[in-house]
Parts: C-alpha cells; sequence; structure tokens
C-alpha cells in the first residue's frame, strides 16, 4: 500500500450545525475515514457570509471547504471524501449494483422518510396520525430490505459487518425517531413492528465514532421541545387572528 | 456471452432518455421495453416495487432505478468507454451537483409551467427563467458543462432541451432571449447520434403535453 502523507488539518473545513444531521453524516464520515479537519459552528437561521459565497444556490449546510474548494449535500460530500481518499476506510461499497443499492436507498432516506418525519413533528390531530402512518409504511419498507430476500439480508449492518454510506446517511437522521416520539408522544419504531430496523439502529448508535459524532440525547430532546413549542405558538397566535378577523 | 440489458422506459420520459443517451455514448447494446404507465407490467412492478416508475434498467436480471442513479452505474460498470464522470473528485463532486440541480428544479417547475395557470402560472414562470438563468452561468462559454467533454451533467439536462418549447409556450416566453448560451449548448448536444436518436422533435412532445392537458382538465 503506497505510504501517504499526513493531512494537515487546514486542507479540511467543515461549516455545519450542531443539531443538523447532514452536518453530523459529514462529521461521521470524515471520522471513519481518519481525516483531521476543522469546524466552524454555522447559525442556519443567520448564514455567515462564508456560507452565502460557498453555498450562493441553496445557502444551506454542511459546507465542506477543501483547500479552500467548496463542496455541498452531504450525500456528494461522502462521495467526494471516497474519491479523494480512496486508500482511507471506504464508505461506498465497491461493487456497482451495491453502489446503485445504496445511492437508490440514500435517496429514499432524503425524499420519502425524512420528509415524513418532518410532518409528524410540525403536524397536529388527524394531519399528525396521517403523518405517523407514512413514517411507518416508510419503515416497513426498510424492513422487508433488512429481512430475507431483501437488498440487505443477514446483514448487520446496511454496509455489512461495519457501517458504511448507508448506515450514515440513515443513522444520522434516525436519532430523531426517539426524540421526537418522547416529544410527541407517538410511537415511531415498534421493536415488534421493525425488529430489524429497530436492532439495526441501536448498533448503530451504539458505535464509538456514533457516539462521539450525535449529540446527547438531552440537548436534543431540549431543542426540539423548543422548536415545538415556537411552531404551536405560532399556530395558536394564528389561530387567534383568525378569530379576532371573524368577529 | 452478451450480458443482458434491458431498459424499462416511456418513449417521452426526459428521465428514460438519460439512460438511452449514456447507453448510447457508451456502445451498450440493450432490449428497450416500452411501459403502458396506465397499465404497468407485472415485470416494473417487481423490478421497483417501491416507487413503480420508469426508467428501469436491469442488468443480468438485476434491477437498477432513478435515472441518475442509473447513469451512474452505466459509467462504473462499463468503464472502458468514454467517461461520463470526470476524474478529478473535485469536478465528480461539481458534475453531482449541478446534476441534482436538474433533478430538483426543471421537470417540477417546468410542470407548473403546463398544468397552471393566472398567478401561479406567472410565479412558475419567474422561477423557472432564474433556473435557466442559473444554468447559464454555470455552462459559461464552454462547450458542454464537462468542459470539452460531453458528461454527467449534460446527459441529466439535454432530454430537457426537447421540452424547451413546450415550457415557453405555455409560459409565455422565449427560452433563446434568456439564455442563448444554453440553446446554442442544446444545439451542439443534438451533434451527438446518441442525443439526436434519442430526443423526439419538440413539436411532438408539446403534442403530447397537449393530450396530458386534456387529460388533467387544464386549459
Amino acid at each position: 500500500m503506497d505510504q501517504q502523507p499526513p493531512i494537515p488539518p487546514s486542507d479540511l473545513k467543515l461549516l455545519g450545525s450542531w443539531a443538523d444531521s447532514h452536518t453530523h453524516r459529514v462529521q461521521l464520515a470524515l471520522k471513519l475515514k481518519g481525516l483531521p479537519f476543522q469546524y466552524q459552528e454555522e447559525d442556519p437561521l443567520r448564514p455567515s457570509a462564508a456560507l452565502l459565497i460557498h453555498n450562493p444556490v441553496y445557502k444551506n449546510l454542511p459546507v465542506l471547504l477543501h483547500r479552500g474548494c467548496p463542496v455541498l449535500h452531504s450525500i456528494i460530500i461522502l462521495h467526494f471524501l471516497d474519491d479523494t481518499w480512496p486508500h482511507h476506510r471506504s464508505l461506498l461499497p465497491s461493487d456497482p449494483f451495491d453502489r446503485a443499492t445504496a445511492r437508490f436507498w440514500s435517496h429514499f432516506a432524503d425524499d420519502k422518510l425524512a420528509p415524513a418525519v418532518a410532518a409528524v413533528f410540525s403536524s397536529e390531530g388527524d394531519g399528525q396520525k396521517a403523518a405517523v402512518d407514512q413514517v411507518h409504511q416508510n419503515l416497513k419498507l426498510l424492513e422487508l430490505e433488512l429481512g430475507d430476500g431483501g437488498a440487505f439480508g443477514g446483514r448487520r449492518f446496511f454496509g455489512g459487518d461495519e457501517i458504511g454510506f448507508l448506515d450514515i446517511v440513515l443513522g444520522c437522521g434516525s436519532y430523531w425517531l426517539a426524540v421526537f416520539e418522547e416529544v410527541m408522544e407517538v410511537k415511531l419504531v415498534d421493536p415488534e413492528a421493525f425488529p430489524r430496523f429497530h436492532a439495526w439502529l441501536r448498533d448503530f448508535e451504539d458505535q464509538r465514532e456514533v457516539k462521539e459524532t450525535i449529540p446527547a440525547i438531552d440537548k436534543l430532546l431540549e431543542y426540539a421541545r423548543t422548536v415545538r413549542q415556537m411552531m404551536l405558538g405560532g399556530v395558536a397566535t394564528a389561530a387567534a387572528g383568525d378569530n379576532a378577523a371573524s368577529n | 456471452m452478451a450480458e443482458a440489458v434491458v431498459l424499462l422506459d416511456v418513449w417521452v420520459s426526459p428521465f428514460g432518455q438519460r439512460c438511452r443517451i449514456a447507453l448510447a455514448e457508451k456502445g451498450v447494446a440493450y432490449e428497450y421495453k416500452e411501459e403502458d404507465l396506465s397499465n404497468k407490467s407485472p415485470m416494473l412492478l417487481q423490478a421497483n416495487p417501491v416507487h413503480k416508475k420508469i426508467p428501469v434498467l436491469i442488468h443480468d436480471g438485476k434491477p437498477v432505478c432513478e435515472s441518475l442513479v442509473i447513469v451512474q452505474y452505466i459509467d462504473e460498470v462499463w468503464s472502458d468507454g468514454a467517461p461520463i464522470l470526470p476524474a478529478d473528485p473535485y469536478a465528480r463532486a461539481q458534475a453531482r451537483f449541478w446534476g441534482d440541480f436538474v433533478d430538483k428544479k426543471i421537470y417540477e417547475c417546468g410542470t407548473r409551467l403546463w398544468k397552471l395557470k393566472g398567478e401561479a402560472l406567472q410565479e412558475a414562470k419567474k422561477e423557472f427563467i432564474e433556473i435557466l438563468k442559473v444554468l447559464e452561468a454555470e455552462l459559461g462559454d464552454r462547450k458542454y458543462f464537462g468542459g470539452d467533454a460531453f458528461g454527467y451533467v449534460d446527459i441529466a439536462l439535454v432530454p430537457f432541451f426537447a421540452w424547451f418549447y413546450t415550457y415557453e409556450t405555455c409560459g409565455g416566453f422565449s427560452v433563446e432571449a434568456e439564455a442563448p448560451k444554453l440553446v446554442a449548448w442544446g444545439k451542439r448536444c443534438m451533434e451527438r447520434e446518441s442525443v439526436s436518436q434519442t430526443l423526439y422533435d419538440p413539436l411532438k412532445v408539446y403534442e403530447f403535453v397537449g393530450f396530458l392537458k386534456k387529460k388533467y382538465g387544464v386549459e
């Protein structure tokens, strides 16, 4: 194996937010690949000049700067890390079909599961019940894939014996399931309905690098409660406004 | 023995066309299967049970879904052909970013241009022109989005070149007036056989959208 020169920490800088699951994906990936980096905390509601310069199209997080050049979108960043440091632990599988499968499910995570989970958080009553059902339907699909005959059947992690790309993408975000279960008092990951998904999530969260990356649950709970109160306060204010207008 | 390659697709789909162009660029022989979306085949339902959508590439019996996932798969499997993604990691990240931008923006906003009326249409028109200008700025004076080589972003976007006539006619604007470099780029791409043999005449696309408008009761 080639001797690789040590990577100066100044080569990599991550702009992120402490409660942002996409930021966690990149932090975890960097840790797994053993890549040193600088971290700059950003306020998503008040983007810094650096963020606006490096991500003018979306103005969102995370942004990875490699020698000053920006790489955007967590999934793209993970690919970039593998492309740039192929001799460090690979995140994506090597087989093209396995890579395509991992990519497909990473899009499912972002396009289907995440919005459904967010809808649970931002809704009430019947709307919330519908959102919870949607989350269950999505988890059912993942549960099937972890079962016999599924794309990841018989594996401990989506990446095999060790966590990989899809574990990182699904796992960094799945911790919100437990947080929302407590804050919203709903059942999302029923261990009886989704035994394999439940076991995978528990094993993922048990990994040393994951524990070092994901914030403590009490901080996440506090954050979620605060945001939920703000949201409900907004709804109450709007309702009061409607009442006032109709009187 | 040649590996079996099957593409489940619909003739007018810009997403399916991305796959057809990629396969043609790599010189891969495949069997094309036209799907009737009002009566999806058992093969499609089995190959893409999650979304039940085309395109699906079935290679040696194994299905690959989602057009840009398929394009990347084609690039990785038939790696001896001209590369679709560039070799440089940073250039690859840029290409993925812009492919994703096209995916998120063009189809959804373009659909609003023919489905909506009044204020909502004006809003969609404003957004679509903004999208065109962003792409125009990114292309700049380059031959292709990939530079000198036709590549991933070109493949992601060029099927929509046949939809520009529909979008501008329904939206009441001119793509060429708003994004002349983009139109010139589209014409350059059409000089490639993989593109000219895949895209349909813009008038045929417009006719198809007319049929969709009737179906959805838009007028």
